[in-house]
């Protein structure tokens, strides 16, 4: 399959979590969308891997190339992981003081 | 190396030092303490004395700039934390949380100004911002911090999102996290890697906006620096930010040439855009805070002069403008920390019951204006030369200059306040010896201000 369209699939599900983390007004909500922008992220992180170590393959079967795309899969999921935690404390943390998760909270600032 | 395994190691002990140690003066020496260990470390490696040295494979590379800004940042923070140490203990339950979130800041930031890898350069931002998100909402039963904290966190992690795309579409245009990487020519007439790397290079160019915040990208700024205690807002508005435009530089000057003209363009369109939004809103703030915080997206306007080219001017530059940027605001943010309330008549008549902190904070004010003999002047002028060393414009200088003048109006409205208008300021009792804790930002800002090239001596020799 070439590659284009695993562009197309994982720009689609990036801009998935965009539009979610505009127009989403739960807190939790948007909190996935920006998640799945992260897995969309990877997805091509993993397709475009594929792609360098399928073309260095044919040529040299014991290449490394295209490795590093894939540790940064781990990396990304790593990190993403610790973000849950504080975001989700953070959440937590505003649940407790206003017995809600919605964004529309967020307005004391604006005056 | 030094510098990155010595603070996370420092940030590991102080997160057992609020179990060990209950006493709070104590987990404030040993945090001081720490960070002199942490200078030291980072001046052994400067001088090539490598006591951990690990080979990092390509992803990390130490320049002698890289190793100047730990310093000048370690530099910052130990002052920071010198003069707000009581205010910090003020907050929490335990003062040593928070000297340990330091220490991972200062942990991200070494990885900042040291990466060689598109990997390194997002890990250094995700171990500078998460502990941020939390130093943010540490004040857990205010709701402004709760707010502050959460819109942080939410936008944070949201462009954090859109550096990761830019990073994997140029990963996609030319194969490597490099960041030396060679820049692809298509072969035949507009290939798709062209796209994607241009695509790739502008969405990292916006993720690295968002986390310096400069306008178009500046929405949570004001609300953030608002709404977070006004000790850790001073932390995020100097440290961290200066931090962040040292990784922005590395990054662009590498990889800037790929954009070509348009590069000129969209960089030239971010600088008038933050100068103008920052500026001009600042003026009709009613509170000093959050007048700050437009103001340093204001300054922030400035600090992006440094990203149209290399030179010289550009690198001492943005160190100059990091250290002196950084001083004022820790200085009048220290003041700020004293006052009951953060409207411009809390400072009425300062100078006649305090006469030295009104004398100190009109320097700060004076050197974040810009004003010659305070460092503020030099910092703007090795700014604005670099813009024309690297071929812009004259009008963008022009325009520059004309928002400096601006920014003079909203500077010395707190002046005039503390000097020309009757009336008593809000002011919380001062310990004898803040002033002079004061005094000695102010006479490093007066030193600057007549000698600048004192900083630049040690990033030659």
């Amino acid at each position: 399959m070439p590659i284009l369209n695993y562009i197309y699939l994982c720009l689609t599900l990036f801009s998935i979590g965009v539009i979610g983390v505009l127009v989403r007004r739960n807190a939790i909500i948007v909190f996935m969308c920006i998640e799945l922008m992260l897995n969309a992220v990877n997805l091509l992180l993993v397709a475009f891997s594929k792609m360098y170590n399928g073309t260095a393959f044919a040529n040299a079967p014991a290449t490394t190339i295209g490795i590093d795309a894939q540790i940064f899969v781990f990396f990304i999921m790593v990190v993403a992981a610790a973000e849950v935690s504080v975001g989700l404390a953070i959440i937590v943390m505003m649940y407790r003081n206003t017995h809600s998760v919605d964004i529309n909270f967020l307005n004391r600032l604006k005056n | 190396m030094n510098a990155i395994i010595v603070s996370a190691l420092l940030g590991v002990i102080l997160m057992f030092c609020s179990w060990g140690f209950k006493s709070e003066s104590l987990q404030k020496n040993i945090a001081l303490v720490g960070l002199l260990v942490l200078i030291a470390a980072n001046l052994a490696q400067l001088n090539g004395w490598y006591v951990l040295d690990i080979n990092t494979k390509g992803m990390l590379s130490f320049s002698r700039f890289g190793l100047y800004a730990n310093t000048i940042l370690f530099v910052l923070t130990f002052l920071y934390l010198w003069i707000n140490a009581e205010e910090i203990e003020a907050i929490g339950h335990q003062a040593a949380d928070f000297y340990a979130l330091f220490f991972f800041i200062l942990c991200g930031a070494s990885i900042l100004t040291s990466f060689d890898n598109l990997l390194m350069l997002f890990i250094g931002i995700e171990i500078l911002s998460i502990p941020l998100y939390i130093l943010t909402g540490s004040d857990k039963k205010n709701l402004m911090s709760n707010e502050a904290a959460l819109k942080y966190f939410l936008m944070g992690s949201f462009s954090t999102g859109i550096l990761l795309l830019g990073i994997t579409l140029c990963y996609g245009a030319i194969g490597s996290f490099r960041l030396e990487a060679p820049v692809i020519v298509p072969s035949k007439g507009m290939a798709y890697e062209q796209y994607l790397l241009s695509a790739g290079l502008i969405l990292i160019f916006a993720a690295m906006n968002f986390k310096v915040s400069s306008a178009p990208f500046h929405f949570w700024t004001p609300d953030v620096y608002d709404g977070a205690p006004t000790v850790f807002t001073s932390f995020m508005a100097t440290i961290v930010k200066a931090a962040g435009f040292i990784a922005f530089i590395a990054v662009f000057h590498v990889q800037s040439k790929a954009l070509g003209y348009s590069w000129e363009l969209l960089l030239t369109f971010v600088i008038v855009s933050t100068l103008l939004v920052g500026n001009i809103t600042a003026v009709f703030q009613r509170s000093v805070k959050r007048m700050l915080a437009y103001s340093s997206i204001a300054q922030a306007g400035f600090m992006l002069f440094a990203l149209y080219g290399v030179s010289d001017f550009a690198n001492e530059g943005i160190l100059l403008y990091a250290v002196v940027y950084s001083v004022a605001s820790i200085g009048i943010f220290a003041v700020l920390v004293k006052m009951k309330d953060y409207g411009f008549e809390a400072f009425n008549g300062l100078s006649k019951t305090h006469p030295l902190l009104a004398f100190v904070t009109t320097i700060f004010l004076l050197s974040l204006a810009g004003i010659p003999l305070t460092g503020g002047f030099f910092a703007k002028y090795y700014m604005l030369n670099a813009i024309l060393t690297a071929g812009a414009g004259l009008w963008v200088v022009i325009v520059a200059v004309i928002f400096a003048a601006i920014s003079v109006y909203y500077y010395f409205k707190v002046i005039q306040a503390m000097y020309f208008v009757q009336g008593s300021p809000a002011i919380k009792e001062l310990p004898k010896t803040y002033t002079y804790k004061l005094l000695v930002l102010a006479i490093v800002l007066l030193v600057l201000g007549v000698f600048p090239n004192l900083l630049f001596n040690y990033l030659y020799f």
